[in-house]
């Protein structure tokens, strides 16, 4: 699934890489530690986490995920926004929880 | 950097707390790793193992150098840092155990995985350590066969 269509049907906001919509999801990953979706996450997946420092990007670009989906309305620090940018990661953003937003995706995804 | 006989070595200098730069060395040694036709599954190994090994200098050394080592065999990595040290190696090695401060766990680091996922994706792993001095990792994969997990 394309991550434009589930920015629309999520209602997301993209805040950067916003020429990469394109990009494919093939599934999706939600955790707040770093080293577990570096162990556990896998290639083309979106990944819902309530972190917004830096270090998110290098470990999106280093498994190659379509996508960082930052939930609670938390805001991403400039810093972080500026790598994305620079890394051609998407950041989306959403006012829900990992709880609601994980269940949409997954529903989504699965074509319930 | 130097080559000879199909053999490439490179060696980064990985600083104390720069949050900002950490995560650079593994995008590196990937894109390298790629450029060679090196495949896919063993590339991902050596680069979740090479973020982890960046991170623990970060977090927890004062400084550090990873020597990276392609031989038409093998990939090595050998992380030497200037630190703390670790006090128990086996209880370090245990899932879930971390010394990490309250604000490195905040951040989403500090899971006591470190360690473990070096372990678990390289064909080799031995590590050293001398309290109040450093530790050392060293880190192959083993290119001729598909070895670990």
């Amino acid at each position: 699934m394309k991550l434009n269509k589930i920015k629309k049907d999520l209602n997301l906001k993209i805040l950067t890489a916003k020429k990469f919509l394109d990009n494919e999801v093939k599934g999706g990953y939600t955790s707040d530690l770093l080293s577990d979706v570096m162990a556990n996450s896998k290639e083309k997946y979106i990944w819902i986490t309530l972190q917004v420092h830096l270090n998110i990007v290098a470990v999106a670009k280093l498994k190659e995920l379509s996508g960082i989906i930052i939930i609670n309305d938390r805001k991403p620090d400039s810093d972080t926004l500026k790598k994305a940018e620079q890394e051609n990661c998407p950041i989306l953003t959403t006012p829900k929880t990992a709880f609601e937003i994980s269940g949409e995706l997954y529903q989504l995804l699965k074509g319930i | 950097m130097t080559e000879k006989e199909n053999v490439l070595t490179r060696e980064f200098e990985i600083k104390g707390k720069d949050f900002s730069r950490a995560g650079n060395i593994s995008s590196k040694i990937k894109e390298i790793l790629q450029e060679t036709g090196i495949s896919n599954s063993i590339i991902r190994r050596a680069a979740i193992a090479t973020y982890e090994a960046e991170l623990n200098v970060v977090m927890y050394a004062n400084k550090g150098i990873l020597y990276f080592t392609l031989d038409p065999d093998s990939i090595r990595l050998k992380i030497d840092d200037e630190g703390r040290g670790i006090k128990d190696i086996s209880l370090a090695m245990k899932e879930g155990y971390s010394t990490a401060t309250e604000e490195y766990r905040e951040m989403g680091f500090g899971a006591g995985m470190g360690l473990p996922n070096i372990k678990k994706n390289a064909d080799k792993f031995k590590i050293s350590s001398i309290l109040g001095k450093g530790t050392t990792l060293e880190i192959f994969f083993f290119l001729n066969n598909s070895g670990a997990s």
